[in-house]
């Protein structure tokens, strides 16, 4: 499947490694730019298939590109978008996760781009309109420390599911990583649900969204 | 017994230690040396007379050198009253003129050459009067020659012994009365200089605000520094490190199901350059977290509690931004807060509270743990209150044997 990118990266070493990496996969880079505003412009212009950015970009190289980011889903439901970080952090995922739209979204750590064939899935996964939290969110999250844990009453196994649907695995996923099937993977979900009596959310995004603000609450 | 730390002091003590001390000696010096002065002042302004404007900064080198001098007399050395100006010479006068120090320095300088220069002269002349007067009698019971050396006081000759031994009599009573009198004016002069050449309160004053000014610069700067070497390591070693890792594991991807050495070597490459982007990853944030740069306090102290080892209940509530200082400082205190808990309190959990009070940040970190933390001992909960004490703040510790620990952190929130 051959996407339309646009990619936002202000070093240009790795704005060329990335463009590479994305042709390697038979992928079209239609606009690769330095800053965030160059990016909002590009993707209102050309509007790609996926929008790729690094969080920290010129002028301030704060959080610059997670904005545009953020920014680009509230202004489209469609603009499904990729947001690349230095430093995995829940709260940026939060950010990121906030205005829910119909299109895919996805926060990775940037590092994630040398595991390139699980990569270049992701990105697919991310355009075709998935939900993607970096696996080290979820451990962080899932390893906090609470007074009175309501992940106790989970089984391992149903821990381990609760990780990959909070990474926004869909069930077929799931099953595939546990080597189990996907009935077994729908009873886990559900016994999941019920014990942590979060509300029934079968939509990807949804389902991440509502995993995500119980583990951090 | 310690010598005496001044003049007075020691003569008010048992009259024979003070003759026999040194001080007697050191107030002649001093006095012989303010004539000298005195004398050089007046040849100076004879000089410059020719252009009388450089008169005015005459104080200057003469307040200088009679803060040295006043350790003849004094334990201790007398700091200056004068900021340092700016470079140049123009800055310098600007400086200068401004002070009142300066002036106060001119004002005694005017002292030195009239009251001072006649009080001393005349102090010095009456004791070596004195002293004279004691001596003659040994000048007689040398066996001079009659009329070799004569002795006039007005009309009265002192010409043979007994005269002598008579006026050296009235004379020891008198020489001890002297050196009383010019010990007392050596002392007395020596506070009046103390008074006018040291600085005053508003001086000194003044020089612990521009400590702690340069201080808060010092700390603005280190936070700056920090940040430098964060984003010169993120831009560098770090994408550096993430292009290798992505071309090894493109490398990977292209040798396919290569079984030889050169493909378990690649792959064994890609791992360690994963390791190292892990390790460089943390370090970054150590040196300085982005997300305490791009979210603040809150949402820094919410990361910090979901990777602590114990439950953390963080309650942050800021109306807006802090001072980058202020938050840095915040966040390092709570985190080192957090680090020792869980080291040596072992609590269930721990309590993360923080709040604007008007201008100050008030943190508080409690854990219900074993207590008796003691901040005198190890430099752990030391470096908290240093920290805290560079930004002008405060910070406090109870910690009970047993429980619970609870350290405070206010900090001053200053605005530029």
């Amino acid at each position: 499947m051959s996407l339309r990118i646009v990619l936002a990266e202000d070093a240009a070493l790795m704005r060329a490694g990335l463009v590479g990496l994305l042709e390697r996969f038979g992928h079209t880079v239609i606009a690769a730019v330095g800053d965030a505003e160059a990016l909002v412009a590009a993707a209102r212009q050309y509007r790609p298939d996926l929008v790729i950015t690094d969080v920290r970009m010129p002028p301030g190289y704060t959080d610059e590109g997670l904005r545009a980011a953020v920014a680009l889903r509230a202004g489209d439901p469609t603009a499904a978008v990729l947001v690349l970080s230095q430093y995995a952090a829940t709260a940026y995922a939060a950010e990121l996760l906030g205005p829910s739209g119909r299109a895919g979204v996805g926060y990775l750590l940037k590092d994630r781009v040398g595991d390139v064939a699980e990569f270049a899935d992701t990105v697919v996964r991310v355009a075709a309109g998935e939900t993607v939290i970096d696996a080290d969110v979820i451990r962080q999250l899932l390893a906090r420390q609470r007074a009175t844990d309501p992940l106790d009453r989970l089984t391992p196994r149903e821990r381990e599911v609760l990780g990959l649907m909070a990474e926004g695995r869909s069930n077929t996923a799931i099953g595939r990583q546990l080597v189990i099937g996907d009935a077994a993977v729908a009873k886990h979900i559900g016994n999941i649900f019920t014990k942590l009596d979060l509300p029934p959310a079968e939509d990807g995004h949804r389902r991440v969204l509502a995993v995500l603000t119980y583990l951090r609450s | 017994m310690t010598p005496s730390d001044t003049v007075w002091r020691a003569m008010a003590g048992n009259p024979l230690r003070f003759l026999f001390s040194a001080w007697p000696w050191r107030c002649v010096a001093y006095l012989v040396t303010t004539v000298v002065v005195a004398f050089a002042v007046w040849t100076v302004c004879a000089m410059g007379a020719l252009f009388p404007p450089i008169l005015v900064l005459l104080g200057l080198p003469v307040g200088a050198l009679e803060r040295r001098r006043l350790l003849i007399v004094q334990p201790e050395a007398t700091p200056t009253p004068h900021v340092t100006p700016p470079p140049g010479v123009g800055g310098w006068l600007r400086t200068r003129l401004s002070e009142v120090a300066t002036w106060r320095e001119l004002g005694y300088t005017v002292c030195l050459g009239s009251v001072l220069f006649f009080a001393d002269l005349l102090a010095l002349a009456m004791l070596f009067f004195g002293a004279l007067l004691m001596v003659v009698p040994i000048f007689f019971a040398a066996g001079l020659p009659p009329g070799t050396v004569t002795f006039r006081m007005g009309d009265w000759d002192i010409d043979t012994g007994p005269k002598a031994i008579a006026v050296a009599a009235v004379a020891f009573p008198f020489t001890i009365f002297s050196v009383y009198g010019l010990s007392a004016l050596a002392g007395g002069q020596a506070a009046f200089t103390k008074w006018l050449l040291s600085p005053t309160q508003a001086e000194l004053s003044r020089k612990v605000e521009e400590l702690s000014g340069s201080r808060t610069r010092l700390v603005n700067a280190f936070e700056a520094e920090r940040r430098r070497i964060e984003r010169d390591l993120h831009d560098g070693a770090q994408q550096h490190l993430v292009l290798l890792t992505m071309k090894l594991g493109l490398a990977q991807l292209e040798m396919g199901d290569d079984q030889s050495r050169a493909g378990a070597l690649v792959a064994e490459a890609h791992r360690e350059a994963k390791q190292a982007l892990t390790a460089i990853r943390e370090q970054i944030h150590g040196i300085h977290p982005q997300i305490l740069t791009d979210l603040g306090l809150p949402a820094a102290v919410g990361e910090l509690a979901e990777r602590c080892q114990v439950p953390v209940e963080p309650d942050v509530r800021l109306p807006h931004r802090l001072p980058a200082a202020v938050e840095s400082t915040a966040y390092f205190v709570i985190s080192e807060a957090l680090t020792n808990a869980v080291k040596h309190a072992k609590p269930a959990r721990v309590r993360v509270t923080s709040w604007l009070a008007g201008q100050r940040l008030i943190v508080i970190v409690t854990d219900d743990g074993v207590g008796g933390a003691d901040p005198s001992r190890g430099t752990g909960l030391r470096g908290l209150v240093d920290r805290a004490s560079v930004m002008d703040g405060t910070l406090g510790i109870t910690s009970p044997v047993g429980g619970p620990t609870t350290l405070r952190l206010e900090l001053p929130c200053r605005y530029e």
